[in-house]
């Protein structure tokens, strides 16, 4: 699964849903959020809402010269903790800047697709779908719903 | 108290000496709560007895409250400030990012003082500050070039809040207004020229930090029950779906809605202008503030054609909300749309206060119409009620000010019906213009002795329902109401919760957030705080000058019907004298 920006155009930019992924992070306030809103140039213009949008060959993962980001077979990441050295090349790989930063522990901070913060949005702007990968396989009649 | 702790942080900022420290305030966040309570002692701390408003050491004070950025709806952002248009108490409350922001950069509240020798503005990020240079801004036409100037030169888009003045507030109209993410205001009492007083263009604070709480199983939980509360109330759904102008036809269609200078209480083009008709022909975006879900911020879409040049096309987007509609609307029987959006644009470029300019303009064309002034004072222009193009060309004066007329209004009408009578149609109350509401005795006494003379600081109009269903009830009854509710409302906006949730935001369920916020309250510490913190702000404005003697009420009120019928005179009479008697008793007997 993955997290979808179904329609930003309906986002009020509330902001919900940066507090519930913060909350999820066992924290409060905007501190630990992996979904970014913000003013598309002023608020009258809308809003971009920036999340992990799972890809099935993530840079982020590539440029990892630690091999801390594991690939997931549906596509995504997920953070080896252990691993990671808090080098920030993975920021800069994601050209979505869907890489946030953790700075209490140095380390990044990636969506891992709980889909907490849709449950917040109270306007249905983002929703926890199937990846593409997934999609092709349930198309294919191969429900896979193992990682 | 790791959340007193936490919050207790003061920024105090010197705009002479450049420099800036902070000092930990737990003995005022943790009596006062925060917001509304905290700000007035730090107020009263920090400005010298009778100074004048525009004296550097008139402070401003920005306070947030322990809710904020845990819970949904504590997004407001109290200032305190010695106002110059009514010469006594400045308190202003708007939302946008502003509390979050500052919050999550680390503080409870932000103070600032003196004045920079050149145009500057301010940027706090976390723990840092910096003064920037706004020569370049100083001046400039539109504030909202002014902003979006800013906004590119700043880092943390989407966790900052930038409020900053228009050519208003440089030029130190007493009812300039600050500007907040563009749509949201710290309108009112003249916050926008006490920054112009400090060469202070703006101030932008941003932050990520996280907030302690006490127990989080318990937080977790009454955070889900308050955001469904809030998601699910009709209320909210009202708010969300047309916005504040839902009151237009409401309000007219029970004499309620000032028209005209208040010559009338119902607009026969109210259709026009409601909120519903907006919403049909010109809403192009709703917006909301940080962790507000309900989202009641409607912004039009205008889009004109170039008179000269066809297929040239602007395209604006204007925020609307009630008071607008009432104050540069039917008080000036505007009725298209398209002519009201222009004049609240040209409000927003100049950074004024939309209520005090729409009530000044109607006063002003009235004295016209009377021949108190003429075309003269006027530089020319006749104001002629409907006319949008000449309101604009009024509002354009009122930042020029070819004339000393337009010198005289700019200071609001109190001051100018001073000079050139017409006292009786002036409708100001407490030195403030008047909010968009003639139900009825309540809501006009509830702004003559509100703190800050707003219809929000005890929601008097509220109150004429009850003489609507009981012609008996008691003066007194009312006056008792009424000063309970202004009780009531500094709990409210010292945990810096927004008005519209105060339907959510009851008695217990503020003591159970305060109570995962790490600080326990009962019952009766609620209502001593909400009393001392009122006594604290009435005692503010009487060492400033305020008297309850010199209240004077524009003789128009009793001259157009309203929800009531005509207001009985005996009874306001009465009215106003048990607040008198009950405020200065209070004032007598607490310590
Ligand atoms: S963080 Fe960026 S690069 Fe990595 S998987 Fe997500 S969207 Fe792709
Ligand atoms: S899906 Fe979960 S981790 Fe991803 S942004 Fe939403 S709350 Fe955060
Ligand atoms: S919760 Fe929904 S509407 Fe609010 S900011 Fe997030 S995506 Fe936008």
């Amino acid at each position: 699964m993955r997290l979808e920006v179904v329609d930003a155009d309906k986002c009020v930019g509330c902001q919900c849903c940066m507090f519930a992924c913060s909350r999820i992070h066992k924290d409060t306030g905007l501190s630990k959020t992996c979904i970014s809103v913000k003013s598309a140039g002023g608020m009258q213009r809308g809003f971009i809402v920036i999340t992990c949008i799972a890809c099935e060959d993530p840079p982020c993962a590539r440029a990892c010269p630690e091999n801390a980001l594991i690939v997931r077979k549906v596509g995504g990441v997920i953070l080896k903790k252990e691993k990671c050295t808090g080098c920030a090349t993975c920021v800069k790989a994601c050209i979505i800047r869907a890489v946030f930063w953790d700075e209490e522990i140095n380390k990044p901070l990636i969506c891992f697709y709980c889909g907490y913060c849709a449950k917040y949005c109270p306007y249905g702007v983002i929703e926890l779908r199937k990846t593409e990968f997934e999609l092709k396989q349930s198309r294919e009649g191969k429900d896979d719903s193992s990682k | 108290m790791t959340a007193v702790n936490e919050l207790s942080k003061v920024l105090y900022i010197d705009l002479s000496k450049r420099h800036f420290y902070t000092v930990l305030r737990d003995d005022l966040f943790g009596k006062y709560i925060g917001g509304a309570g905290v700000a007035i002692q730090l107020l009263k701390e920090e400005c010298p007895e009778g100074i004048d408003p525009f004296n550097p050491q008139n402070p401003i004070v920005f306070a947030v409250g322990h809710l904020t950025g845990l819970f949904p709806l504590a997004s407001k952002t109290v200032a305190m400030f010695k106002s110059p248009h009514t010469g006594n108490l400045g308190e202003s409350h708007a939302g946008g990012r502003s509390a979050i922001s500052i919050r999550s950069a680390g503080y409870g509240a932000i103070v600032i003082k003196g004045v920079s020798s050149k145009p500057c503005y301010i940027s706090v990020h976390e723990n840092k500050v910096y003064f920037r240079d706004a020569s370049t801004l100083w001046g400039m036409r539109s504030s909202i070039t002014a902003g979006r100037l800013i906004r590119e030169n700043e880092p943390a888009s989407g966790n900052r809040t930038i409020m900053r003045i228009g050519l208003a507030g440089e030029k130190m109209i007493p009812f300039a207004c600050v500007t907040t993410e563009t749509f949201r205001h710290f309108g009112r009492l003249g916050l926008g020229a006490v920054f112009g007083s400090k060469k202070l263009k703006a101030l932008v604070v941003s932050g990520k930090k996280s907030i302690p709480i006490s127990e989080r199983k318990e937080y977790l939980n009454l955070y889900d029950s308050i955001f469904k509360t809030a998601t699910d109330s009709p209320l909210m759904k009202k708010y969300h779906e047309i916005g504040t102008p839902i009151n237009v036809m409401a309000l007219n269609a029970s004499n309620a809605l000032p028209t005209k200078n208040l010559q009338l209480s119902t607009f026969d083009k109210a259709y026009e202008i409601s909120g519903e008709n907006i919403a049909k022909g010109f809403l192009g975006k709703r917006l909301a503030c940080a962790h507000c879900p309900v989202a009641c911020i409607h912004i039009a879409n205008l889009r004109e054609l170039y008179e000269e040049e066809p297929f040239f096309y602007k395209t604006s987007m204007i925020g609307y909300d009630y008071e607008l509609i009432y104050s540069v609307g039917s008080m000036l029987c505007i009725s298209d749309v398209n002519g009201l959006l222009k004049i609240i644009d040209t409000v927003e470029s100049y950074g004024l206060d939309c209520m005090s300019t729409g009530v000044s303009l109607a006063w002003a064309t009235e004295a016209q119409e009377k021949g108190i002034i003429s075309l003269k004072d006027t530089a020319g222009l006749e104001l002629k009620w409907g006319d949008s193009r000449c309101y604009i060309e009024a509002i354009k004066k009122l930042i020029e000010q070819p004339t000393d007329f337009f010198k005289a209004l700019s200071r609001g009408i109190e001051y100018a019906s001073s000079l050139y009578g017409g006292k009786d149609f002036a409708l100001s109350f407490g030195g403030n213009e008047m909010p968009g509401y003639h139900t009825g005795p309540a809501a006009h006494a509830g702004c003559l002795f509100g703190a800050r003379h707003s219809h929000l600081d005890n929601g008097g109009y509220s109150f004429d329902k009850k003489i609507m269903l009981d012609k008996n009830i008691l003066p007194q009854q009312l006056a008792d109401n009424i000063v309970s509710e202004e009780e009531w409302r500094q709990i409210l906006s010292s945990l810096v919760v927004c008005f519209f949730a105060r339907e959510i935001y009851k008695p217990e369920v503020v003591k159970e957030a305060l109570k995962v916020s790490g600080f326990n309250l009962t019952d009766k510490d609620f209502s001593d705080i909400g009393k001392r913190i009122y006594i604290e702000k009435m005692r503010f404005k009487i060492r400033e000058g305020f008297s309850f003697e010199n209240l004077s009420i524009p003789e128009r009120i009793y001259q157009t019907d309203s929800s009531v019928g005509l207001i009985d005179r005996k009874f306001m009479d009465s009215l106003v004298s048990s607040l008198k008697t009950k405020i200065l008793t209070y004032l007598q007997t607490s310590s």
